[in-house]
């Protein structure tokens, strides 16, 4: 398709959606109104489980199946993204060079390491009280991980992440989210039904199942996202190029009618 | 000023929309297809915003002293905050192994198929 035809289509495409959209905007609730009927109810079921964060009661408590949903397509995107992103036949793993870092980088990144591992911890441990949760302590966690990367370089963070360890945390966090669910079932309740005792309000007890499945969904968030961090970083630092390839920026190839095409996969 | 903020939702919504469509590099595009979700997130909070209210938190806040923004549309785009990361990761890995296979980003040179 010629560019011209492709932008007249886009602007005819853009005015349909820009005037059913702009027709539709008056009908909706209007907006900073005081009437939210389901956010009125959602903090009346979340005072009487007695959680204070009322989003991470709405995530782990009224809309738990839908986490469990997040939360599996999370794993599988993990999943999907290793089998993508692993060694080709034709693909050669070169160590990484050892990088020098600025001295005060070193001392930033040894000094925030731990800071920045317990914040996550932190997060994810009271995200039935103040804001955050599973899935933002969880990427606290990973992330600070990878200040092993910027203070020093790729081979500390190698050693500083067990990737086979996390692999296996991560699949194991996917299920136990499953498992509490079950557990629900279990104790005569329904599946991801909030059954245990409620606790005292505003205390880290509080909240029943929510804080248990905010450490479920914090360590898969943390273990799978080091994971898919770790292939991205591979195809970066480690992967070569496969042969014949060109380099960044060259143009559209074509291989050679002679080229053996058995190398593909 | 009533519909204003659902119309930015709307508006950064065919602005990604014009770069998907006139992009030619796929890293490019992915970018774009992240700013049409935020335009997501813009629509939901709009719709979830009180006046005068805060944080749906009740750490430090007294029950029924004040009132809080809706918290569904809150958790909602948590889920879209989620699954829009899943999204833009797979598709970059997906980048990775074309840009290796075809030699390029630009999805108007990608012409035949390959194994």
């Amino acid at each position: 398709m010629r560019d011209r035809t492709r932008l007249l289509l886009l602007g005819c495409a853009c005015a349909v959606i820009a005037g059913f959209f702009t027709a539709a905007c008056p009908r909706l609730p209007a907006f900073g109104t005081d009437l939210h009927r389901y956010g009125d109810r959602a903090v009346a079921a979340a005072l009487a489980h007695q959680t204070a964060n009322v989003v991470s009661s709405v995530n782990f408590d009224l809309r738990a199946l839908d986490t469990l949903g997040e939360e599996t397509i999370l794993f599988v995107t993990v999943l999907a993204s290793t089998l993508l992103l692993r060694l080709a036949r034709d693909e050669r793993k070169a160590p990484p060079r050892s990088e020098r870092a600025l001295p005060t980088t070193r001392l930033f990144g040894a000094v925030l390491l731990p800071v920045a591992l317990v914040v996550g911890v932190y997060v994810v441990a009271h995200g039935q009280l103040t804001p955050g949760g599973g899935f933002q302590g969880g990427v606290v966690l990973a992330t600070a991980l990878h200040l092993a990367y910027l203070a020093a370089d790729y081979r500390v963070l190698e050693r500083v992440r067990p990737l086979e360890a996390l692999d296996v945390t991560d699949a194991l966090a996917a299920v136990s989210f499953t498992a509490l669910g079950l557990a629900g079932l279990a104790a005569g309740g329904a599946f991801l039904e909030n059954v245990l005792p409620f606790g005292t309000f505003n205390q880290i007890t509080s909240g029943g199942l929510v804080p248990l499945l905010n450490v479920a969904v914090g360590v898969e968030v943390g273990s799978g996202l080091i994971v898919l961090l770790a292939h991205f970083l591979d195809q970066a630092v480690e992967i070569t190029e496969p042969d014949g390839h060109p380099h960044p920026g060259g143009r559209p190839h074509r291989r050679p009618a002679t080229a053996p095409q058995e190398d593909e996969n | 000023m009533g519909v204003l903020p659902f119309l930015a939702a709307g508006w950064v919504l065919l602005t990604a929309l014009y770069g998907l469509v006139t992009s030619r590099n796929l890293i490019h595009a992915i970018g774009c297809l992240a700013v049409a979700q935020s335009s997501t997130y813009l629509m939901l909070l709009g719709v979830g915003y009180r006046r005068g209210a805060t944080a749906p938190v009740y750490g430090d806040l007294e029950p029924g002293s004040r009132p809080v923004v809706d918290p569904v549309v809150q958790a909602l785009t948590l889920t879209d905050i989620v699954v829009g990361a899943t999204a833009t990761a797979l598709l970059l890995a997906l980048t990775i192994q074309l840009r290796k296979r075809h030699g390029t980003v630009d999805p108007q040179a990608l012409t035949a198929l390959k194994g």
